[in-house]
């Protein structure tokens, strides 16, 4: 189980406090889309993916991004207890979406880089590790109910 | 994996736009590496690397040139990497899941100070190019 120290937490949530989370999940999930194409897998139904500008400005992408991000604001008001607020969602993407569990790791670390180019200065080596072990911390519990 | 025209055009204009930070770039990277995966510390265990650490921007400066040199080679990353290819197969041994650490982090490093020019794209093709730089690197491991 990850534990987070008070400043790990506290370095986590006066971040999140700041990402203005639907541009931040459309971001992070297009960007994800534009440098491993592979991940495009997924989501087949979401009309034009053919070039980086048509992905970064693709509604759904925008609109689905902003939905895994929203979730991951569960993760932020609950890092000491990862793997049940995640086990639901676990089990939709073992079960019903069939996603390796790889590409949470892809994304977790694409989001990280989406922070760095937002938050400058700010965004500390000691803020990314607090992040680091976060998105760590998601993918775990995203996993664990895989079967 | 093939670095594609654009992805070699995205490469050097990122290194242009870096100009003389390299080493500062370096240096930042890998402290962001050992904060953030302390495991990559084990290779170093002579190393000061606390915030700051002469040690480690002199090393900062090495990654920075080795990649500033492949960035100008684009076309023989084999051949331009090649010594380095064989002190990391055979005196470094530097376990492969450690070149995505480092790579990463230079990412973070570059999208940390030049988010403008950190397109999708761009991240894309650097993304590309340090995958290629490390598959190169641990080449000639077995």
């Amino acid at each position: 189980m990850v534990n987070f120290t008070p400043e790990e937490k506290s370095l986590v949530t006066s971040l999140w406090s700041k990402v203005n989370v639907e541009e931040a999940g459309g971001e992070a999930l297009g960007r994800l889309l534009v440098v491993y194409p592979w991940t495009q897998r997924f989501f087949d139904s979401f009309g034009n993916l053919s070039s980086a500008s048509a992905i970064m400005g693709n509604p759904r992408v925008k609109a689905h991004g902003k939905k895994v991000l929203t979730s991951f604001g569960e993760a932020v008001k609950n890092m000491d207890n990862l793997k049940a607020t995640f086990s639901k969602l676990s089990e939709l993407h073992c079960d019903k979406l069939h996603v390796d569990p790889e590409n949470f790791k892809l994304l977790g670390n694409v989001l990280v880089v989406v922070l760095a180019s937002h938050f400058g200065k700010e965004f500390t080596p000691e803020v990314q590790a607090a992040w680091q072990k976060l998105v760590a911390g998601v993918a775990n519990a995203l996993s664990h109910k895989y079967h | 994996m093939v670095l594609s025209p654009e992805d070699k055009n995205h490469v050097r204009s990122t290194w242009d736009k870096i100009g003389g930070h390299g080493a500062e770039y370096g240096a930042e990277a890998l402290e962001r590496m050992f904060t953030s995966f302390p495991t990559t510390k084990t290779y170093f265990p002579h190393f000061d690397v606390s915030h700051g650490s002469a040690q480690v921007k002199a090393h900062g400066k090495k990654v920075a040139d080795a990649l500033a040199n492949a960035a100008g080679h684009l076309d023989d990353l084999p051949g331009a990497l090649s010594a380095l290819s064989d002190l990391h197969a055979h005196k470094l041994r530097v376990d492969p899941v450690n070149f995505k650490l480092l790579s990463h982090c230079l990412l973070v490093t570059l999208a940390n100070h030049h988010p403008a020019e950190f397109t999708p794209g761009v991240h894309a093709s650097l993304d590309k190019f340090l995958a290629s730089v490390s598959t190169v690197l641990t080449s000639k491991y077995r």
